[in-house]
């Protein structure tokens, strides 16, 4: 007769400690060794930097400053309260960066979207950018989960493709610019994560009563798997510690819910031309499930795409009764307003669908007030065809 | 011939069909998307796009792995533009990468300018045209409630307030309505030579001669005015 035993452990009790080699292999040292080679120039990580673990318990290092903004296409287009956030923590921080008009976009949307693209021009798009960077003096730090995953699946293809290597060096060759490629792929979100710390010091709200829910971009966790940070006090592990650590660094209770690994819905082509999927996916498989199960004040996501479909896809479903209502925001935007940024100057939320007055009255903003302010930075402008809003008239 | 009945696509000669599917399996990309298939359906559990359309990844994996080329050329032209991009499917067991896959079988449609990828890219052109030309995709200006009506009227009063909402932005780059940036004429300059070195054009003439012809025409005066000639620039991959 066999006797009931106490394995497997509860969830709560297990330890999930990776032991052994990465299962994957180590691309600074096949590009240190290109560039031992003489195939390329690799760009140091500037000090001052953070080492941190990522998911197969390799460090990364990601620089606090000297940096060069990779702006995304949506953030800056459509909700340009994002990249501004961006900006102002490091301004407010005290962290010198560079906001460059020497670069394009990655250009992916011709990839993963419409494929009229090829690898080489994808390449060449990705190194004539770290090449500006460099020639500036400044490391890339890249805005957009999307060109981020995808620069990342540019240097698989540069490392494992000798005659894809070639192709970008004749490429640059003609351009007159080297051949550039960081020691890091680094996204905006993994600096906040790094300074979430000094954020916290530098906290003026008391986010305590807040409850969010986070939705980690597909194209940061899934895309290069390796290369996400990862915590051993965060899921067990098990999930990207991104976002949620910065939540809770914040006070505010970051709360789960089943759906977690699903994509937003944008589907690239889909957001634009085949909403009524998009629209489906993000609300029926994300907002009712978070509302369901967490009923959160907020959702917090770190990608252009995820903050566009997951708020605009709620407005038209309230005619067919869904369960929606949640305000979208990226960790930037919601970090900057702990830290006191003014909620239409700096993250503009003017920009965002979903009602954010409830979300703002329970974090302590007085809203109507702060539209007033910017209303009045507004009408001045609309006097003065010339004139733009400073940085002084953000935080006045 | 397709093992099915009713198989679609029995007028288009196999051998059109082999050619295709050798030019995905030709692609440098290949050896590192595709292992085997297990069946296991992990893959589609986790696919966004398998919830609402008639598509699987799996079944792409599969008839790759099988190399049955008759449901290759179906999945070509019918269910290859379902996909969201995610790369949900890269939780597969087996390392198979279906996203990847499904990407180098949509250039393949595009190179060969399938009338089924044509329509699919019909509505998409606007944006191919923007990042061509400026190298960033989604403007300011796209906001219109025409084009987004079912985002709610926020898109109206983005709209309406436009001109003076994007000066009441505070980073400098970002007092632009038809760029989501200011992008330097010399980038651009660079960005159009890179379209012309690797081919990139050549693709557009496939899907969409019209922005093709209108592109070509916007590059070339700008290279020109910086002393350029745009038939200078011939495509490096041919090489």
């Amino acid at each position: 007769m066999s006797v009931a035993t106490a394995f497997p452990p509860k969830a709560s009790e297990r330890e999930f400690v990776r032991k052994g080699k990465p299962p994957t292999e180590d691309y600074r040292e096949l590009l240190f060794e290109l560039e031992a080679k003489g195939e390329l120039e690799i760009q140091r990580v500037p000090e001052p930097y953070v080492e941190v673990e990522t998911k197969y318990g390799r460090k990364k290092k990601i620089p606090l400053e000297f940096t060069w903004h990779h702006k995304s296409c949506g953030q800056c287009g459509h909700i340009p309260g994002y990249s501004t956030a961006i900006f102002w923590l490091n301004r407010k921080l005290g962290y010198e960066y560079h906001d460059p008009r020497d670069q394009t976009s990655c250009t992916a949307w011709n990839y993963y979207a419409s494929s009229t693209s090829n690898s080489a021009a994808q390449a060449a798009v990705a190194v004539r950018n770290f090449a500006q960077a460099k020639l500036d003096g400044f490391f890339p730090m890249i805005h957009c989960g999307t060109s981020y995953g995808h620069y990342k699946e540019v240097r698989e293809e540069i490392l494992h493709h000798p005659k894809l290597r070639d192709q970008v060096r004749k490429i640059m060759d003609r351009l007159k610019m080297p051949f550039v490629f960081p020691e890091e792929i680094v996204h905006y979100s993994e600096w906040i994560h790094v300074v979430r710390k000094e954020i916290a010091e530098k906290q003026v709200l008391d986010f305590s009563d807040i409850t969010a829910t986070v939705h980690p971009a597909c194209h940061y966790h899934k895309l290069v798997v390796e290369d996400a940070i990862y915590d051993r006090e965060l899921y067990d592990g098990q999930r990207t510690a991104i976002v949620t650590a910065l939540v809770e660094a914040l006070d505010a209770k970051a709360a789960d819910y089943s759906t977690w690994h699903d994509c937003c819905g944008f589907g690239f082509r889909h957001i634009l031309v085949s909403r009524d999927f998009s629209r489906s996916f993000a609300t029926i498989r994300k907002i009712e499930r978070m509302k369901e199960e967490a009923n959160p004040d907020v959702t917090i996501t770190h990608d252009t795409g995820c903050v566009t479909t997951l708020d605009k896809s709620q407005f038209s479903v309230q005619a067919h009764g869904r369960n929606v209502g949640i305000p979208v925001m990226s960790d930037a935007q919601f970090a900057a307003l702990a830290m006191g940024a003014h909620p239409y100057k700096v993250c503009q939320l003017h920009w965002h669908g979903v009602d954010m007055k409830p979300l703002l009255e329970k974090m302590g903003i007085d809203h109507e007030k702060a539209w007033q302010e910017f209303e009045e930075v507004a009408s001045r402008l609309k006097d003065n065809g010339n004139e733009f809003m400073t940085w002084e008239d953000a935080d006045a | 011939m397709s093992i099915y009945k009713d198989a679609k696509y029995q007028d288009v000669p196999f051998e059109e069909k082999q050619k295709l599917f050798q030019e995905v399996k030709d692609d440098m990309r290949w050896e590192s998307v595709m292992y085997g298939c297990y069946e296991c359906g992990i893959c589609v559990a986790a696919c966004p796009s398998a919830r609402f359309y008639d598509f699987s990844p799996r079944v792409f994996a599969q008839v790759m792995g099988r190399e049955d080329v008759d449901t290759f050329y179906e999945l070509l032209n019918d269910s290859v533009w379902d996909c969201s991009q995610c790369f949900s499917c890269t939780r597969c067991p087996r390392q198979n990468n279906p996203g990847a896959i499904i990407t180098i079988m949509r250039e393949v449609a595009v190179n060969h300018g399938l009338s089924s990828a044509k329509k699919a890219l019909q509505a998409y052109s606007r944006i191919i045209y923007k990042i061509m030309s400026t190298g960033t995709q989604v403007a300011p200006d796209m906001l219109q409630p025409d084009f987004f009506p079912d985002w709610g009227p926020d898109v109206k009063d983005v709209s309406d307030n436009l001109d003076v909402w994007r000066r009441a932005v505070p980073p400098e780059t970002m007092h632009t309505t038809e760029l989501a940036w200011d992008v330097s004429e010399k980038t651009r300059l660079e960005l159009y030579m890179i379209w012309k070195l690797t081919g990139n054009l050549e693709m557009i003439e496939n899907i969409d001669e019209g922005i093709f012809m209108i592109l070509e025409e916007v590059m070339e005066e700008l290279l020109e005015e910086h002393g350029y000639d745009i038939d200078d620039f011939e495509n490096v991959l041919e090489d």
